[in-house]
């Protein structure tokens, strides 16, 4: 890790000011991407923007219609709530199977978001549930936020503060992990809506996507055999060490069958 | 109070320390005035060196000198050697390309050190490395060791890169079975190349003193005597006794840590040259780079056999990957630990083996947990069952009529060892009998019936451990000698230290080496201490590796421990007034027959250390023992493995629903450690069979540099594991102990492969079976 100058706003204003300030600056959140990479020396910010002394970025409420998650909630937070078990619990199952304890303890939602890792669970939740994505000056709907691989609509400097996820009627997220990482080899993440039927995929390609196909075949018919005779376009699967992009695909189709039975 | 603890599952007395932190590792360990040392390592598999600049790296904060291979290459510092010769058929000697301690003109593997950075602190000396500016110009590498041979030469003056070709074995009868067999089966597998993961990255910290010119070097070593005489007698770094090699509580090694590597001898000849203590800590990403790697052969073989299954004939051929150089013992792992277990545990007549061992540009490859022996294993314990089912034989059966009989002790196999004991056919029937095998096709139907695949596999192992007789490895061209030195030194109030020149890296030396000693005495565990791990304080000593220290530093051990009681004796008999042979000695007590007259063991410490009546005339005061043990030949231990795993078609993915081992490994002290030897020796053969793999791309850059792609075993991959003991003593050592750290990781590969094929009813599915491999044949299967 190279020296970097350390700073600890107590609000999102100052936290985005000294941003536009800083020559190179970085948003720290729960540092479980950030860290280890400017400990291998891929990142190396001039200014860390540590966000923990920000008050009112954590935590989850429920008092409206949608489920309100703050941006430095961490994950184990969003697991063991009685609230999300209640309102999402697909959320809470989602979040309880990101990587390990410590893990869950540091990591946070936002940061999961801001970092848009092709493999991470959280986007697959957020964009299946259709959330909302509250920053420091706008809100920007989850359909327009991941744009890319480790991309987002987030602008420079730009700050995620809350995630408002509407309430689902029944949700499943079902994940098949990378025996290596424990990251998402492919997790899908189905909801039944007000919307309508949305299927999302997170770990198979570059970025979280919508298995439109899918929700069309499921719209007519919430079932399992719905899905049958769909093939998603390996073009778009990645490829690894770990699986191939028509493993990928196939196994697309069986997390989807998957979440679908957990609550037809 | 006295007791006999050999048998009992002691707690282990070192485990207080190491989970509470209070271990001392090499890291932990802090010298005044310390420096830091950090590598420059090669980013390409091959590139020739030119111009090294060191003049802004040398100018940054915090740098005291920057020391480059060509500085090293001009104070005529020794190539690192490797301890065996092997002989080709030909009869020409292996070829062994020097192995610079940092590369000076060319560079071989990814993660070579080509430079040393030493900085008052670490992360200046990292900064430092980082603008050392070499001069580097690409060269093709050789990175399949299937292509090696073909390939141009990565030396000049090593054709084909190959290093030997060697055989064992009578071909001409060898093929002459085979073509006069009913049956023959062919096998063609690569066994995976691992990458070792020591808990506990290398580390080392190399002390001159230039006022004394002692050398001190802590070091994370199986066998600290053995880095002192490659140091000094190879690499001509310092004399002998100048140079004191501490291994202190080491971090789990798996033969990664046998070794005589770069670092620690730049960091030694740095320390000399610099006068002051370097400490260098390797980063986990160094020891994916640089720590010996494992396996890594490419294999074809045929099996014959006759009309009733009974085997005629194996015929082998292997290609070895030795990496870019020979690592210390790399040479011996794919021949006289991997050809001579070609028999297993079976009455094959003709065995005959070629192994061509090539140069890559891959970082070296040597010997790790059960070196040869699970290559040898794997390949029988597959073609024993590819044969059963060619030929619809059940696999338990084909391997129960070949298997030598108790009867057939001492057997000769045709592949030079001469198996000492053993009841194979005991340890597979209880195999068999706790995996209730019996009711197999029961839970198979269930599996069924809820769309799922069950298979069954086995895996009849042997292994040749307790290296070694000295003579016979040197015939066999072994640097060494394979003897091991033990002391045991009573104090005057009757405790006992007890000093062995093995090495505890998570065996439990300390307490199976007490309840050795403390039950020869009859004395508390507890009154027994174990030193190990330093040359300043030990005879020389010849480490731990090949699953050796009960058998071999044991026995040294046990022999010094009896002439200490034949020394008391001789004490108790000039106190009670009578003749030695008079005096009996058990439980701690030395009585006269037919008495109550007696001494205790304390009493008899007292005497010798207090000799105020004494027979001094005739008897040295002082009761210390020593005792240099050479085994009379290998230890044997043998087995059986069952493996039963569940299939989720739709995925692949494999659940090891049960896991069976059972093990003959003669005598045991402490049965709690042995079955966690066990249990840690599944562990990562269930991970070579599933989840481990070494990957280097075609420009030989490491793909599986991290644990974000190279897969370890966790606890929620493992199943419970059901192990089993039968014991058939060692024949040939006094503790009648064959050892048991590595059949784990020998025996269990086999039997996961054997029982994912069945499950999928298919030939082979190449390790590690990955779920998508194993869907990709169901897929086959089906279509």
């Amino acid at each position: 890790m190279y020296d970097f100058n350390y700073h600890k706003p107590s609000s999102v204003d100052e936290a985005v000011e000294l941003f536009s300030d800083l020559e190179d600056a970085v948003y720290l959140a729960g540092g479980h991407t950030l860290l280890p990479s400017m400990k291998l020396r891929l990142a190396a910010p001039t200014d860390v923007i540590d966000l923990a002394g920000i008050s009112g970025l954590s935590g989850i409420d429920h008092a409206g219609d949608d489920l309100k998650v703050g941006a430095l909630t961490i994950h184990d937070d969003v697991a063991t709530s009685a609230v999300v078990r209640s309102v999402i619990p697909a959320l809470a199952t989602l979040a309880s199977g990101i990587g390990d304890a410590q893990v869950r303890n540091r990591g946070t939602i936002g940061g999961s978001l801001a970092n848009s890792d092709p493999a991470a669970d959280y986007p697959a939740a957020v964009l299946g549930l259709n959330a909302q994505l509250v920053t420091s000056k706008r809100t920007i709907a989850a359909d327009d936020f991941f744009t890319g691989m480790f991309e987002t609509a987030l602008e420079e400097g730009e700050l995620l503060t809350e995630i408002h996820f509407p309430k689902a009627d029944t949700a499943a997220y079902v994940k098949y992990p990378n025996p290596a990482s424990r990251y998402a080899t492919v997790g899908v993440f189905v909801a039944r809506t007000s919307d309508g039927i949305r299927v999302a995929i997170t770990g198979a390609a570059p970025s979280v996507f919508r298995a439109t196909e899918m929700e069309r075949a499921l719209a007519g018919d919430f079932s399992e055999s719905a899905l049958d005779g769909i093939s998603l376009d390996t073009d778009r699967m990645n490829t690894d060490l770990h699986a191939s992009a028509e493993y990928r695909a196939h196994l697309c189709m069986v997390m989807a069958k998957r979440a679908i039975s957990q609550i037809a | 109070m006295t007791e006999k603890s050999i048998g009992k599952s002691v707690l282990r007395r070192e485990d207080m320390r190491f989970i509470t932190g209070k271990g001392q590792y090499t890291d932990d360990i802090n010298l005044r005035g310390q420096a830091y040392g950090y590598f420059v390592r090669s980013p390409y598999a091959h590139a020739d060196i030119g111009e090294v600049d060191i003049s802004v790296a040398t100018d940054m904060p915090g740098v005291i000198a920057v020391l480059t291979g060509q500085a090293l290459a001009a104070d005529e510092v020794g190539s690192l050697p490797c301890g065996w010769m092997i002989h080709s058929k030909d009869g020409s000697e292996m070829k062994q390309p020097p192995h610079p301690v940092m590369a000076a003109a060319r560079v071989n593997y990814v993660g070579e050190p080509v430079a040393l950075v030493v900085a008052d602190s670490y992360m200046e000396a990292k900064n430092a490395a980082e603008v050392v500016a070499v001069d580097y110009s690409e060269r093709d590498p050789v990175v399949a060791p299937g292509d090696a041979r073909s390939a141009p030469a990565i030396y000049e003056d090593v054709p084909e890169n190959t290093c030997y070709q060697w055989e064992l074995g009578d071909r001409e009868a060898t093929e002459s079975a085979i073509a006069a067999a009913a049956h023959v089966t062919s096998y063609e597998l690569t066994n995976n190349r691992l990458i070792p993961n020591a808990m506990e990255p290398r580390a080392a910290i190399a002390d001159f003193n230039a006022a004394t010119e002692d050398l001190t070097l802590y070091t994370t070593s199986q066998n600290p005597h053995l880095v002192r005489l490659i140091l000094t007698a190879f690499i001509q770094l310092a004399p002998e006794h100048r140079l004191r090699v501490i291994a202190p509580d080491v971090g789990g090694g798996f033969g990664s840590k046998i070794f005589v590597y770069s670092e620690e001898t730049a960091l030694a000849w740095a320390s000399m040259k610099l006068g002051i203590a370097i400490k260098w800590t390797a980063e986990r990403s160094e020891s994916f780079l640089a720590d010996a790697h494992g396996r890594d052969h490419v294999t074809t073989a045929q099996l014959a056999m006759d009309e009733q299954g009974r085997f005629l004939g194996l015929k082998v051929k292997t290609t070895a990957n030795m990496g870019a150089y020979l690592s210390t013992f790399a040479s011996s792992v794919p021949t006289y630990l991997y050809g001579t277990l070609l028999a297993g545990q079976y009455k094959t007549p003709n065995i005959y083996v070629e192994v061509d061992a090539v140069f890559t540009n891959t970082a070296p490859v040597d010997a790790y947990r059960g070196a040869g022996r699970p290559e040898a294993t794997f390949l029988l314990e597959r073609i024993v069952e590819l044969a059963a089912r060619e030929t619809g034989r059940d696999p338990v059966e084909l391997r129960r009529i070949n298997l030598i009989q108790p009867g057939d002790f001492p057997y000769q196999t045709p592949v030079a060892l001469e198996y000492d004991i053993g009841d194979y056919e005991a340890s597979l029937n209880r195999a068999l009998e706790m995996a209730e095998y019996d009711t197999f096709a029961e839970r198979k139907a269930a599996s069924e019936a809820k769309g799922h695949l069950r298979g069954i596999g086995f895996s009849c192992y042997i292994e040749a451990c307790g290296l070694a007789p000295s003579q016979v490895a040197g015939q066999l061209g072994a640097g060494v000698g394979l003897w091991e030195s033990g002391e045991v030194r009573v104090n005057p109030t009757g405790s006992v230290t007890v000093l062995t020149g093995t090495h505890s890296h998570g065996q439990g030396h300390e307490t199976t080496f007490a309840q050795l000693v403390a039950s020869r005495f009859g004395i508390p565990v507890d009154d027994v201490e174990v030193v190990h791990g330093d040359t300043g304080k030990l005879d020389f000593g010849l480490g731990t590796y090949g699953s050796r220290s009960l058998a071999v530093g044991g026995s040294a051990l046990a022999k010094a421990a009896d002439k200490v009681v034949e020394k008391g004796r001789l004490i108790a008999a000039h106190l009670l007034d009578t003749d030695a042979g008079n005096i009996d000695f058990d439980d701690g007590e030395y009585r006269v027959k037919d008495s109550n007259q007696s001494r205790t063991f304390q009493e008899i410490a007292f005497a010798a250390y207090v000799p105020h009546d004494y027979p001094l005339e005739d008897l040295e005061p002082g009761l210390a023992e020593k005792a240099f043990y050479d085994p009379g030949n290998f230890t044997y231990p043998a087995g059986t493995h069952i493996c039963e795993v569940e299939i989720d078609p739709e995925t692949g993915v494999v659940a090891i629903d049960r896991f069976t081992a059972v093990d003959d490994f003669g005598n045991i002290i402490n049965p709690m450690i042995v079955e966690g030897q066990v249990h840690g020796g599944i562990a990562q053969g269930i991970g070579q069979a599933l989840l481990e793999t070494c990957v280097y791309d075609e420009t030989g850059q490491l793909q599986t540099g991290s644990y974000m792609d190279y897969c370890m075993p966790r606890a929620d991959d493992l199943p419970d594991f059901s192990v089993g003991l039968t014991n058939t003593p060692c024949t040939h050592n006094p503790v009648g102990a064959k050892g048991c750290g590595e059949a784990g990781a020998i025996g269990s590969p086999p039997a996961v492969i054997n029982a994912i094929t069945d499950a999928v009813g298919v030939r082979d599915i190449p390790m590690p079976a990955t779920p998508e491999k194993i869907w990709r044949a169901i897929q086959e299967v089906r279509a």
